[in-house]
């Protein structure tokens, strides 16, 4: 019988490879009866979603979590480029 | 539509120098090396001018050079600092876990899926802090698996590691960010909406 332990640890590595059929048997029949593994699967992909859309919209990351290059940065690259 | 005649190097700091950089902090977490990495872009970028073929836009073939200077400074840190015990194994203090493998305080609930978080700049602001949480090594994995989508092979030729080590790698910096995340941001939310 698979711990929820091992089954958080068999959720992560299904979302890099497919797992072999015994593995992914008992861990679907685990998260049936599981409130807290499946709420870790959904949150684990709700995660997943929200990276990809974010890496996805770049520019929207830039408007948002706008750190800027700073102007003494700006500079010092503009010198660099002027004197290669 | 751009051709290489095109290419003005004295207005790339103020044209994409700011793009490149949050594109490189979003995954390098440091300023003084997403600083340099943009600087090298440039001149690289500078020196490989010739090789601009047009096709693509300016800034998508600076990004491109980017990339590939983020891979190699993730290649380099990995040769600096390879994996320790502290990357592979969760000291059992900071588990999850029991003994016999049951959550001891397991996930709260989130209330819902909200699926426009990756337009809130605070939900982004806390992401951020909980990625430059994790050690390098989880946190580069978990980078180029999630941020920059890139396969399995692809990371463990990066980060040189077997296959099996970044499974365990990925787990525990899921794991790690999951928990982060949901202190600082999905409790405090939920216990400000009734």
């Amino acid at each position: 019988m698979l711990s929820c332990k091992d089954v958080t640890r068999l959720i992560s590595e299904s979302m890099d490879h497919s797992l072999p059929l015994g593995k992914r048997v008992g861990m679907r029949l685990h998260l049936l009866i599981c409130t807290f593994c499946s709420r870790y699967e959904r949150q684990l992909l709700l995660i997943r979603d929200t990276v990809r859309r974010l890496a996805a919209m770049e520019d929207a990351y830039g408007s948002l979590a706008g750190e800027l290059l700073s102007e003494e940065a700006k500079g010092r690259i503009r010198k660099s480029l002027a004197t290669p | 539509m751009a051709q290489t005649a095109n290419l003005d190097p004295s207005e790339w700091v103020d044209r994409f120098g700011d793009y490149l950089f949050r594109f490189a902090m979003l995954r390098l977490r440091d300023r003084s090396v997403a600083e340099d990495l943009v600087q090298e872009t440039f001149l690289s970028a500078l020196s490989a001018r010739g090789s601009f073929s047009g096709i693509s836009s300016e800034s998508t073939w600076l990004v491109g050079i980017l990339k590939h200077k983020i891979s190699d400074h993730f290649r380099r840190q990995a040769r600096e600092a390879p994996l320790g015990d502290g990357d592979l194994r969760e000291h059992p203090d900071l588990s999850s876990f029991d003994g016999s493998g049951h959550w001891t305080s397991g996930p709260t609930d989130w209330g819902g899926n909200p699926a426009d978080l990756y337009r809130e700049k605070k939900f982004l602001d806390q992401f951020a802090e909980c990625l430059s949480r994790l050690s390098p090594n989880l946190a580069n994995a978990f980078t180029l698996r999630e941020i920059e989508g890139a396969n399995t092979g692809e990371i463990c030729k990066v980060l040189n590691v077997t296959e099996t080590n970044l499974w365990v790698i990925l787990h525990r910096a899921r794991m790690q960010l999951r928990r982060c995340l949901e202190t600082r941001w999905f409790d405090r939310k939920t216990e400000k909406e009734p």
